[in-house]
């Protein structure tokens, strides 16, 4: 039993995962096929069901706190009932009155939810990060360092720069406005920088799918037995 | 206008006033509205996840399994899909493991030949390029070029950080302080430009309704 529940597992990522590898080497139409098989729809069933996983582990927090009438249960009402309302309108296609008798697609009742409730949500929520992000730009652009001051400066050009104004905004005697020189900057030093931190992550990711393979990083199969 | 689209343009309106209450300070009537986008954004979530990838690559090829016996292959991720929600059963969560293995062990042999000819080998292409032909592509390319070196040698741990690679791995800090300081910029643009939007809706759409001048 041991074997099934602790070594099978890493039996089968080894194998998968070998399969899967071996199959970029092999361009036949069978090998296309399985790869198109294993990402385009195995891998998306799987992560449909983590998705019900997430759904049903976010009902069950929120269904404990109203059971036992946790501080801030009458929050986790509007959750759920909100989270039922949408779903039972999105899956059955009932006549809702001034509205077509569709499931999700456009003048449906769930498209009006999702542009008149939740993309006012989202985007509000979104918007008032604009407020708390200028403060936390305070915080972070109090110059004390010269690597600070970088940073300082390059937030200041690229904001600058992506306003109409920067465009105004221009080196005396040069050509040179805020907006080229933030385009400068994303264009060549943020590209670099940028460029250096994919190769490590790349450089990380093939060897964690390496330990993974055989079977050294096994944190995905939980504690336990 | 129709009643529903009336209905609609206050009802966003009134959530967008509860949200930005919250810049006020923290209260109920923005909890609700934390909430409300919370249960939404789940039912909203799950149901074009059902219906643009659920119901084609699973329950239709269910359905079809009499004309094709090749659909019958989808059982094994659907089986093995119900492992993972058996999750929810402490007795049988081991089951799961099976399904992440598949998944995690799958993917991590593809990631193997495919980030490395189709993410490392292009950038490093892209970066080591003979320079010119003139000067500004010239300085550019060296930018570039210190930048990288730079950046990976300040990420490169296994050698301590003094002397040389100390220098080095400083400029490489000066290039991701510039780098971070870019995109907070683009970050503070983009929250901006959804204020202005909000501002836009809340005074055109809304209130403008009202006086006959939007909408």
């Amino acid at each position: 039993m041991n074997f099934i529940r602790r070594q099978l597992p890493v039996v089968i990522a080894f194998c998968f995962g070998v399969a899967l590898w071996a199959q970029y080497y092999i361009p036949s139409r069978a090998s296309n096929e399985a790869l198109e098989t294993f990402t385009g729809s195995w891998a998306i069933i799987l992560a449909g069901c983590a998705l019900i996983l997430g759904i049903l582990s976010a009902i069950h927090h929120h269904w404990t706190k109203i059971r036992l009438k946790r501080a801030g249960f009458g929050y986790s009402i509007v959750t759920l009932t909100c989270f039922a309302i949408v779903v039972l309108v999105g899956w059955f296609p009932i006549q809702w009155p001034g509205f077509a008798a569709v499931t999700i697609a456009d003048g449906s009742f769930f498209d009006w939810i999702f542009l008149n409730v939740f993309v006012p949500l989202d985007a509000t929520m979104f918007s008032l990060l604009a407020f708390f992000i200028a403060s936390a730009a305070f915080r972070a652009f109090r110059a004390r360092s010269f690597e600070a001051t970088a940073l300082l400066i390059a937030g200041c050009i690229v904001m600058l720069g992506r306003v109409p104004l920067g465009e105004l905004i221009a080196i005396p005697g040069t050509n040179l406005s805020m907006t080229s020189i933030a385009g400068w900057l994303l264009n060549n030093p943020n590209t670099a920088a940028y460029r250096g931190i994919l190769l490590g992550v790349i450089l990380s990711q093939v060897a964690i799918s390496l330990r993974i393979l055989f079977g050294i990083e096994r944190t995905y199969m939980g504690g336990g037995d | 206008m129709s009643v529903g689209t009336i209905i609609g343009l206050w009802l966003a309106a009134g959530l967008t006033i509860i949200i930005f209450s919250f810049i006020y300070k923290d209260n109920p009537l923005y909890k609700f509205g934390e909430h409300l986008f919370l249960g939404v954004s789940l039912g909203y979530g799950w149901c074009i996840y059902y219906y643009n990838d659920i119901f084609p690559n699973a329950i239709k090829p269910l359905q079809e399994i009499s004309q094709d016996s090749k659909n019958a292959l989808v059982l094994i991720p659907i089986i093995l899909g119900l492992f993972i929600i058996l999750r929810v059963v402490p007795s049988l969560a081991w089951l799961s493991r099976f399904s992440f293995a598949l998944y995690i062990g799958g993917f991590a042999g593809l990631a193997v030949p495919n980030v490395i000819s189709g993410v490392f080998l292009p950038q490093l292409t892209s970066t080591i390029n003979p320079l010119g032909p003139d000067w500004p592509s010239i300085i550019k390319q060296v930018v570039l070029l210190v930048g990288v070196f730079c950046t990976v040698v300040f990420f490169f741990f296994s050698w301590e950080h003094r002397g040389a690679v100390g220098k080095i791995g400083r400029v490489g800090i000066l290039y991701i302080m510039v780098a971070f300081g870019a995109s907070f910029g683009y970050t503070v643009m983009a929250r901006v430009s959804l204020l202005i939007g909000r501002i836009q809706f809340m005074l055109h759409d809304w209130i403008g309704s009202m006086t006959g001048g939007g909408g």
